[in-house]
């Protein structure tokens, strides 16, 4: 940054490349020098592509929109981890100053069957939407509200459920997941529901039909590894997934 | 129950949980019977509590239902294993796994395999026996020797490494079982769940441990 | 006689809305099936608008850029939410909110448009609450509210600093509700690339699939444009990448006038740039002003580390300059005061375009007081800064840590560095009360839309609108237009070629996808050096430089030449690679940036004619003595709405502003 604390960065790295849906992809290697450790990660991925564009070659796909970590878009499996090696951080919060001199950083999409990949690194999460319309919502016209203050909300429940809504869709759960299980990113939506008295009335239903429609998506099943909250850039909690677990099981036996 | 409650993949976890807890169950009374050889009286403690586990018509028909949760328990997580490989067709071509989560909780399916190989043998070598190739005669109180089974077993080197390394892959197997098992019913408890986990390492550590100091202690001629 | 009719309902105003809501035509249920409404944009105007509208019965189809709805823009607003609730009994009511925004607008507001927004502003808490949006509490739990700059009420509702996120994604479950039940149509990773009219009218849209590159025709009775502002037109912006004027831009083309374009927000408190390689800007939550002081060294290019400078060798030019408001003068006057400093040469950090944001002042008084509350006798001032640090980190944690996530540098030890950075759009496509545009069936929301901020936006309510054009005022507007639809549709019934019958069949449509065909064609067909970023920041640089927080005559005579040059430039030597059937940003980019050009030349002559400053819009040949702005109220109120006219060629036509309840007056902050 301005403040000249910045150096710079000579760096191999390995990015995965693929035509599109159906053709099959392949790593392809680049080497880049002088990278400003105050840059971010996407920002180098722009000098790469900035490289790319003026030697003829097609630029690099992948997905970005807000580069301040809230809309979930950036989607980057780097070094072996969703959003790379930072803990609490999505793709485009991440900095070169997280990497050193002479690293080889391997770059590669979420990969999950249920998020096939559009180009490069860009994939389709179209799932999550599926599963939000399935039954993440409570069911309020506009203009039917009554007046805010008359439900009287519990101040720890809507935190706890401010917590669990505070869960920006990126899947970085799924593609950190050794089974590609989506469970931390339903369970946000039925938590947050669940804990507010808003959500009650459907309660039952949404969390049969939101479940439902993630087993569809053909995501993996949960073993409870624990990977997925630990690389959530909004740490969302694995008690979401328990709380999941519970309303299932209860709106199954009712 | 609504019909797809099985079928979900939470129902399939649920089953895995609770034959899972079924089978630490029978741990803590397979301890518990095993432990009698501490008494270090030549067997004779201890084979009354076989033979009143070979006999006694209830733990037979227990002992059914054990089989079946096992087997449950297994065909279950073959599916999950395999539903899983599926949900991910492409891999990663790199994984920093230590970096999210323990390499054991990762390793259930290996760890599972490898209980069941040892279960094979352990069966073949004890259970078999007891059941149906019969038992080398009685003790002094008159019960059935098995007893003299174990010491037998426990000669062999090879056995007791064996169940020694087993008895690892079971303490990995529970530490990350135990709590799972807490977590798939719903079971968490901002209170609660450090005192689950914290007996659930517990356990994995203890059942395990007293599991391999009985054919060690053995093969020492501490346990005579 | 103008070509601009604003539709504003007789009567006073707190009777004009729900006087014209009770008495507008309807469209009648069954009818309702057979009309079809095209939203663009997915924020929370789009969103919004496109839930409701389903509810009602209309059929909807909603087109967003992004992979999902879920990420428009709308989701990075921190502060909050305005509402006149009055839940703090502080004295708040709809005509103080319609007050406050008329005059933090700097009187370039619509009146009418404005008392609405504030009359609404109530009904989008309770529906958001009833949606699920977990808002603050207090532990009664009763809704909280905190303050905001330019008011002395607290009406600002927040979850965290993450309101845009709640809200937006409030909206999303709304419209995901509509998508499962088939009353929407979700067109996601889809642009729209231009309007399609026939005779005039709003027929439908062409868009790209972005994924595939296919160009679709689609039909609508109206089409709603809830596409956001247009602040990337400066590269630099706190904006998404993604954000764009294309669609507002090819409506405009088509014939909707476009209001105010030179009214920008530049926000005062951002994370500075940082190199070259900067692709976009961080905002810190205007907040932070209450508890950081200012300043930059007294001698110029003072090089020494900030923590070494010593106190009387710092300028704390805000609380020289405004000792009534000091570091909490509006959002304008802050920003200005920065560049004003950086230009004269006393800028800090590497680029020395930054002036300091310290907190080690009111950091010591907290631990003061903290070390007081403790009983701690004779602290040290290790302890005092120690307490301190705990006060501080609990107010603006996560600010603090975001800023050393992007900067490297731990705020609590060293200032901040901050400098302004465009942030918002007042400007727009001209709309009337009903939200329509010049162009008939066709409509604008939100940011994309002129109508309520004036020349300057209040924090808090850029969510305000949006929502409350979407969930409030376009499902009784568009039928005042629907209801003429159902008319024409009944008389043209047995017409073998009406519109309806023939939809995207109609010639105008093929028309329309050829056109844009050949567009996307020729960005592949320059093969030309230069990439289309280059010249994103091209035109950036020159209208940060030229059109940015201070304006004059000269500046902006030479910006419209050099945009001028750029475009012709930029149409003879873009590279644009691969191919127009498969996913391409580069492609899908080339399109924004060529209606970014153009834009940015509107801007600069909309500047360039404006002879006053007001609000975000700041002409050094107009401002008083001691350096503030200076309106003239005479000769420049009323919007300037622009009519395309061919390249490079703009008519000017205007709405002249009548304040009927409000008195005009000149904003002092000394």
């Amino acid at each position: 940054m301005g403040s000249g604390h910045g150096t710079e960065l000579n760096l191999t790295l390995k990015v995965w490349r693929q035509k599109n849906t159906k053709a099959s992809g392949s790593f392809e290697t680049h080497q880049l020098t002088g990278i400003s450790t105050d840059m971010s990660f996407l920002e180098m991925f722009d000098v790469l592509n900035e490289k790319l564009i003026s030697e003829g070659k097609e630029a690099i796909a992948f997905d970005h929109d807000c580069r301040e970590g809230i809309c979930g878009m950036c989607s980057m499996y780097i070094n072996g981890r969703p959003h790379g090696p930072k803990q609490g951080v999505t793709t485009c919060q991440l900095h070169m100053r997280s990497f050193k001199n002479g690293d080889t950083i391997v770059v590669e999409p979420w990969r999950s069957a249920a998020f096939p990949v559009i180009k490069d690194l860009a994939v389709d999460r179209g799932a999550f939407d599926r599963i939000i319309a399935s039954g993440g919502y409570i069911s309020v016209n506009t203009g039917n509200a009554k007046d805010a203050n008359n439900i009287l909300i519990p101040k720890p429940d809507a935190d706890d459920a401010f917590a669990a809504a505070a869960c920006i869709g990126c899947g970085a759960c799924v593609a950190a997941c050794k089974n590609g299980s989506a469970m931390l990113f339903v369970s946000a939506k039925v938590s947050q529901l669940a804990l507010l008295p808003q959500g009650q009335v459907e309660r039952k239903e949404r969390v049969l039909k939101m479940v439902a429609a993630m087993d569809e998506e053909g995501f993996g099943n949960c073993t409870n590894t624990g990977a997925c909250e630990a690389e959530c850039p909004k740490g969302i909690s694995l008690e979401n997934i328990a709380r999941m677990n519970r309303e299932l099981t209860a709106a199954s036996f009712k | 129950m609504s019909k797809g409650f099985l079928k979900s993949s939470i129902g399939k976890k649920v089953v895995m949980g609770l034959t899972g807890l079924f089978l630490i169950s029978f741990l803590v009374v397979h301890c518990f019977i095993n432990c009698l050889i501490f008494f270090n009286d030549g067997g004779l403690t201890f084979n009354i509590g076989a033979d009143f586990m070979a006999h006694n018509w209830l733990i037979r028909a227990g002992e059914i239902v054990l089989f079946a949760g096992l087997i449950l328990h297994i065909v279950q997580a073959l599916i999950l294993t395999l539903e899983n490989k599926k949900a991910r067709p492409v891999g990663y071509a790199k994984i920093d796994g230590a970096a999210n989560s323990s390499w054991y909780s990762r390793s259930m399916g290996l760890l599972g395999t490898l209980l069941l190989m040892f279960l094979i043998i352990h069966l073949v070598h004890f259970w078999v026996k007891s059941r149906f190739t019969g038992l080398p005669g009685h003790d002094a109180n008159g019960n059935e020797n098995l007893y003299a089974v174990m010491q037998e077993t426990f000669k062999m080197s090879w056995v007791v490494v064996l169940y020694a390394l087993s008895m690892i892959s079971l303490a990995y197997h529970l530490l990350h079982g135990f709590q799972s098992a807490f977590q798939t019913l719903g079971l968490n408890h901002k209170t609660y769940t450090p005192i689950i986990k914290k007996t659930g390492i517990a356990f994995a550590i203890l059942v395990p441990f007293i599991f391999a100091l009985m054919p060690i202690l053995m093969f020492l001629g501490v346990i005579k | 006689m103008s070509k601009l009719d604003s539709k504003i309902p007789e009567g006073a105003i707190d009777q004009k809305w729900s006087k014209y809501r009770s008495t507008v035509h309807l469209v009648n249920p069954a009818n309702k099936r057979s009309l079809e409404v095209l939203v663009v944009g997915s924020g929370l105007a789009g969103a919004s608008a496109a839930s409701s509208l389903a509810e009602m019965g209309y059929k909807v189809k909603v087109f967003c850029f992004q992979d999902s709805p879920r990420r428009a823009h709308s989701i990075a607003a921190q502060g909050g939410i305005n509402a006149a609730k009055n839940y703090q009994n502080d004295g708040d009511s709809t005509y103080r909110l319609f007050y406050d925004t008329i005059k933090g607008g700097d009187y370039r507001a619509r009146e009418a448009n404005v008392h609405r927004l504030a009359e609404v502003s109530s009904n989008i808490i309770d529906q958001c609450v009833a949606q699920g949006v977990p808002l603050a509490r207090e532990y009664g739990g009763l809704l909280s509210n905190r303050s905001f700059g330019g008011t002395q009420v607290q009406r600002t509702f927040y979850a965290a600093g993450q309101t845009g996120q709640q809200l937006l994604l409030g909206a999303y479950s709304a419209l995901q509700r509509q998508v499962g039940m088939g009353a929407v149509e979700l067109c996601a990773r889809h642009e729209m690339l231009d309007v399609v009219t026939i005779d005039g009218i709003t027929r439908g849209i062409i868009a790209r699939n972005l994924i595939t590159g296919e160009m679709e025709k689609h039909f609508g009775h109206a089409v709603l444009l809830c596409t956001g502002g247009y602040g990337n037109v400066f590269y630099l912006s706190t904006n998404a990448m993604g954000s764009n004027v294309t669609a507002a831009w090819k409506a405009h083309k088509k014939g909707a006038f476009f209001g105010n374009p030179c009214y920008t927000q530049i926000h005062p408190t951002c994370i500075p740039v940082s190199g070259d390689h900067q692709s976009k800007l961080t905002l810190m939550s205007e907040s932070l002003r209450n508890d950081g002081r200012i300043w930059v060294p007294k001698k110029k290019d003072d090089n020494r580390k900030p923590t070494d400078i010593p106190e009387e060798e710092r300028d704390y030019y805000l609380e020289r300059r405004y000792p009534a408001f000091g570091n909490l003068v509006p959002r304008d006057v802050a920003s200005r005061g920065a560049k004003e400093r950086c230009d004269a040469g006393y800028g800090v950090g590497n680029s020395k375009m930054a002036v300091y944001l310290d907190f080690a002042f009111n950091t010591a008084r907290y631990g003061r007081t903290e070390a007081t509350k403790r009983n701690i006798q004779n602290p040290s001032h290790e302890e005092i800064m120690r307490l301190g640090k705990e006060v501080v980190k609990e107010k603006y944690g996560n600010l603090f840590d975001m800023y050393q996530q992007i900067t490297g540098e731990n705020p609590y030890e060293v200032p901040m560095r901050i400098y302004p950075a465009v942030h918002y759009t007042m400007g727009g496509l001209w709309v009337d009360y009903n939200l329509m545009t010049t162009v008939k069936g066709l409509y604008a929301l939100g940011e994309a839309n002129f109508s309520d901020h004036g020349a300057n936006r209040l924090g808090a309510s850029a969510l305000m609108q949006g929502l409350a054009d979407g969930y409030f005022v376009i499902p009784y507007t568009l039928g005042v237009y629907l209801s003429e639809e159902v008319s024409r549709m009944s008389a043209e019934k047995d017409k073998a070629d009406s519109i309806d019958k023939l939809k995207t069949k109609h010639p105008a449509f093929d028309a329309a996808l050829k056109e844009q065909t050949d567009l996307i064609n020729k960005f592949l067909n320059i093969k030309g050096t230069k990439s289309v970023e280059s010249f994103h920041k091209r035109l950036g640089l020159i209208m940060w430089n030229k059109c940015g927080m201070a304006r004059n005559k000269q500046g902006l005579t030479e910006a419209i030449a050099e945009i001028q040059a750029l475009r012709k430039e930029f149409w003879s030597d873009v590279r644009v690679l691969g191919s127009a059937d498969e996913f391409n940003p580069d492609l899908e980019k080339a399109g924004r940036v060529a209606d970014f050009i153009e834009l940015g030349e509107l801007m600069c002559k909309d500047a360039l004619h404006r002879e006053e400053s007001c609000g975000g819009h700041f002409r050094e040949e107009h401002q008083t003595e001691d350096g503030e702005a200076k309106r003239d109220d005479v000769n420049f109120a009323y919007v300037a709405a622009w009519e395309y006219k061919g390249v490079s060629e703009w008519e000017l036509n205007k709405e002249e502003l009548k304040y009927e309840n409000i008195k005009i007056a000149q904003r002092s902050y000394k």
